[in-house]
């Protein structure tokens, strides 16, 4: 059989894995096609004050081994667990920057496994009845839907050194969000896009570092590959997927990835194992469903853990914590409380300062450098010296062409500088102009012969000759005036 | 001074007087602990510190630097760097913990013989238990070993050994007192209440101990009522009698407890009929919630980071993690646990509109009187079936107290309960105290502690 690749051009201009299409039989006019299905579950510890339901400090971060720890996030008999307000209020505020619909009653369960790091015998998490559900996040016209958004508390930490194991519970019972989309990507692309655009959300809403190296921020995404026959199956008539996922059966196995701390990693994983599953799904076998390990190395995943050994984490309410219940007043005050977000604040530079969309998106992209922007549009309000100043401003911020260490009055006072028109000596300048034209003679020509655009070019030689002391709409004005003649 | 018999509020009286000091109080008691626990079992390690008034203290509350147990061998060098909080409010009070009191494993059990320390005798008859699981503290008042002392109830673990050993025994409503610091037995159960010698006691210790903690999600905000001075309120109630709750009781404990209705009768309160759900539904739901969440409780004890090894765990405990865990996989969960969730709101319903109609309810505790020692072996659910009687205030998280109401032909103790509407502690308090009052609880606390002479 015969593999034909088909690419699709992405946005961005990458080319990747879409589809594959394969002779399901000769002779016939059937084709197989190979649609990668992938989900994600992201993790973001939460920067609250204290853990999720005791009173040490969350900030676990380089501090001596089980230093930050109390009989609550130790596990130790009798300790209860008290959930803390505040970070329930924040996973609520994750969960509406996510379009999902909050919940007015959530209850926390136990999740239970065995493992050393889990000194209770079960994590409290969320199963039946998280914070927020039903979600979604646009990103340049498509849709991927948010699953979920709950709640849970982190586990410790093992350090394997030599041949003994020790546990560090300093990130025992630290606030702990989980969020998990539906299987509505097909490619590693949009994966790291919506990722990108989730970092950027969380980092406004304030609620997390959501660094990637400590691990405040994981990602792991779920990997399968959809094999469709045409005819038989609808789904298959159509190109894009994502609205469509629903109405599709999943495939039969699918492939976790965990270990990832950069999203380019994420993409590398992902597109590594879409390469992987086709590979054995052309044999005509199907993948084992298991867990897998990034190894950064050659940027390649490694079987951790086979899943046939499927746990059953025999989830129920947990009898410790009564169920939260959340009145409409508080759910609008928690929304109302929430920050202009980076998609709204792009739209509102594109429409209010003009901005091109490429650059309003990159000055959004951190919410200190979009507040740096706005308090330096305030400061030259109503100024006419520089044409399209907050074009110019966003520039500068952008190209760095002055530095971001002024305070905004000086940054914006350099900017003024670098852009305002410049006294022209009309004198030197009929000279230059006069000097330049007879040095580029062939340039002169092709103008003349209706290639317009030179006049850039000379505009350019004047100015260096003119040691950059004249107004650039000057000199191109009196170019234009003698070429004409 | 002459000690013997006085309850905790007469020691407190004289130690406010100057009649004795309490450091003398304490070392009066471990004298006594030191002449009978040998025979009793109902200590597993006494205290040498001096303080306030002395109080037994069941093993599963976490003492700072004390050994606590549960009874269990898993916990056999267990010694808790923090204070639960009954014993954090008992020693802000100035009481003092004297002992740590023996109780049935992890309290799994109705009579205290799978304590991994051996079983706790019934002071009444050595050859029989005490009942269980806070048979330790039931037998320590009961013998006065302790003036008083604090048991912890899942279903019935104040209450029965209270009713065997013939004594006072609160279960107070869920959440009015913290379970902070309990060693948890079925989470969405566990109370702990006093177990005392007179009504008076109870409502002293618990006025102590109630209340809003910050430390359990659990516990009520609801303002604590002076129990104390409310018992004075001799108020008129009216007092429900379900059929349901006396049948398959034994003969002679049924009549005690009727003699208790003619009593009630007779000191004013109207005695009402009322149709109960069979109590039988309670055992079937806690039997399988508890399990559940023993399962999850226990899956702590994993001995890696204090505490033996799993391999110490004892049979009864390892048969409840099997069952519970079951009937929470996968499948099985709706069957098992959910159903039992819908029944338990049944009986919480059913308990809500009798409360409409009557102040209390009354019942026999247990019943029958305390077995002979090794009974519960040839029962495969010995606890469950001698506690049907408490399991509904269990299941439902309502208030009950067993009184004393009589003796039986063997001369032991038969016990009645008053269960109480949500957070009406005073209610039942008041009726138990006007029955204290009128009837001495036939003389049975006396008798009790007869064969525990000083000298």
């Amino acid at each position: 059989m015969k593999i034909i690749k088909t690419i699709s051009r992405h946005p961005h201009g990458s080319e990747d894995l879409v589809s594959f299409q394969i002779p399901a039989s000769a002779g016939t006019t059937n084709f197989m096609k190979y649609i990668p299905v992938i989900g994600l579950e992201i993790h973001v510890e939460l920067k609250t004050a204290s853990k999720m339901f005791c009173q040490c400090s969350a900030d676990y971060f380089a501090k001596p081994p089980n230093s930050n720890t109390c009989p609550v996030c130790l596990g130790m008999p009798g300790a209860l667990p008290v959930p803390n307000e505040t970070a329930v209020n924040w996973t609520m505020k994750i969960g509406k920057a996510l379009n999902c619909q909050l919940a007015s009653l959530s209850k926390f369960d136990r999740k239970h496994y065995f493992y050393p790091d889990l000194p209770k015998g079960y994590q409290i998490s969320q199963y039946v009845e998280p914070i927020a559900v039903n979600g979604y996040l646009k990103l340049k016209g498509k849709k991927f839907r948010v699953q979920r958004v709950h709640l849970e508390e982190d586990t410790g930490k093992l350090i394997h050194s030599g041949k003994d194991t020790l546990v560090d519970f300093n990130r025992s019972g630290v606030p702990l969000v989980e969020i998990v989309t539906e299987p509505d990507f097909d490619n590693s692309n949009d994966v790291k896009e919506f990722l990108q655009e989730l970092h950027t959300i969380i980092k406004y809403l304030d609620v997390s570092d959501a660094d990637m190296e400590k691990g405040s921020m994981r990602l792991e995404p779920n990997i399968s590959v959809r094999v469709c026959h045409p005819g038989l199956d609808p789904g298959s008539q159509k190109d894009s997927l994502v609205h469509e996922n629903d109405k599709l059966p999943l495939p039969p196995y699918k492939v976790e990835v965990k270990n990832i701390n950069s999203f380019n990693f994420v993409k590398k994983a992902i597109d590594y194992e879409v390469k992987r599953h086709l590979e054995i799904l052309e044999k005509g076998e199907t993948p084992i469903q298991e867990t897998r390990g990034f190894v950064e190395a050659d940027s390649s995943t490694k079987s951790q853990r086979s899943k046939e050994e499927t746990h059953d984490y025999r989830y129920f309410p947990d009898p410790d914590i009564p169920p939260l219940s959340f009145s409409a007043d508080y759910l609008s005050a928690t929304v109302g409380s929430l920050p202009e977000l980076p998609a709204a604040k792009t739209n509102r530079f594109i429409k209010k300062f003009g901005l091109k969309e490429a650059d309003a998106f990159l000055l959004t992209r951190d919410k200190e450098v979009a507040g740096y922007f706005e308090k330096c549009l305030t400061l030259v309000k109503g100024s006419r010296i520089v044409e399209d100043l907050p074009q110019k401003l966003a520039n500068a911020i952008l190209n760095k062409r002055v530095t971001l260490n002024l305070g905004p009055d000086k940054f914006v006072q350099s900017v003024v500088e670098l852009y305002k028109p410049k006294a022209t000596d009309m004198e030197k300048l009929d000279a230059a102009v006069k000097s330049v034209l007879a040095k580029n003679q062939s340039a002169v020509e092709e103008y003349k012969k209706g290639k317009e655009r030179v006049i850039m070019f000379l505009v350019g030689q004047v100015m260096r000759e003119m040691k950059g002391q004249a107004d650039p709409l000057k000199v191109k004005k009196e170019l234009a005036g003698k070429l004409k003649r | 001074m002459k000690l013997f018999g006085k309850s905790l509020l007469e020691l407190k009286k004289l130690v406010t007087q100057k009649e004795v000091s309490a450091p003398e109080v304490s070392s009066y008691f471990r004298k006594r602990i030191a002449k009978y626990n040998g025979v009793l079992n109902a200590f597993l390690s006494v205290v040498a510190e001096d303080g306030g008034l002395p109080i037994g203290v069941k093993d599963n509350f976490c003492t700072r630097g004390v050994r606590t147990t549960a009874s269990a061998k898993v916990l056999d060098d267990f010694i808790p760097p923090y204070e639960s909080t009954v014993t954090d409010r008992l020693k802000k009070n100035q009481l003092t913990v004297i002992g740590k009191t023996n109780m049935d494993a992890w309290a799994h059990g109705s009579s205290t013989e799978t304590s991994d320390y051996g079983p706790t005798k019934n002071p009444w008859d050595t050859t029989r238990a005490p009942g269980g699981s806070s048979g330790g503290s039931a037998a320590a008042v009961s013998a006065y070993l302790a003036p008083a002392a604090i048991g912890s109830e899942t279903a019935g673990s104040i209450r029965q050994p209270a009713s065997w050993c013939g004594v006072v025994g609160l279960k107070p409503t869920f959440g009015r007192v913290s379970r902070y610091g309990v060693v948890a037995m079925g989470s969405s159960f566990d109370c702990p209440g006093p177990i005392t010698a007179t009504v008076e006691d109870a409502a002293f210790i618990l006025g102590l101990i109630a209340g809003r903690d910050r430390y359990d999600a659990t516990s009520s905000p609801r303002p604590v009522p002076d129990y104390l001075s409310s018992l004075a309120e001799r108020r008129k109630l009216t007092v429900g009698v379900a059929e349901e709750y006396f049948d398959s009781v034994n003969v002679e404990v049924k009549a005690a407890v009727e003699k208790a209705v003619e009593i009630f009768q007779k000191l004013g309160h109207r005695v009402k009929k009322v149709r109960l759900l069979s109590p039988k539904y309670s055992i079937s739901v806690y039997t399988v919630l508890q399990r559940a969440e023993v399962s999850s409780n226990l899956a702590r004890y994993d001995g890696i980071r204090y505490g033996g090894s799993r391999a110490f765990f004892a049979a009864e405990a390892k048969k409840r993690i099997m069952l519970g865990a079951y009937t929470l996989s996968y499948g099985y969960y709706d069957a098992f646990y959910k159903k039992a969730q819908k029944v338990r709101t049944l009986i919480i319903k059913n308990f809500k509109e009798i409360f409409n109609d009557v102040d209390v309810i009354i019942s026999p505790t247990a019943p029958i009187t305390a077995l002979k020692l090794g009974e519960f072996e040839k029962y495969p659910f010995f606890g469950e079936v001698m506690d049907i009687l408490n399991e509904p205030a269990a299941v439902a998280g309502i208030p009950a107290v067993n009184i004393p109401c009589g003796t039986d032909t063997n001369g032991l103790p038969i016990g009645l309960q008053i269960m109480g509407n949500y957070f009406k502690e005073e209610t039942l308090l008041s009726l138990a105290y006007q029955f204290e009052k009128e009837t001495e609880f036939f003389g049975v606390i006396k008798k009790g502690i007869e064969n525990y002479k000083d000298d």
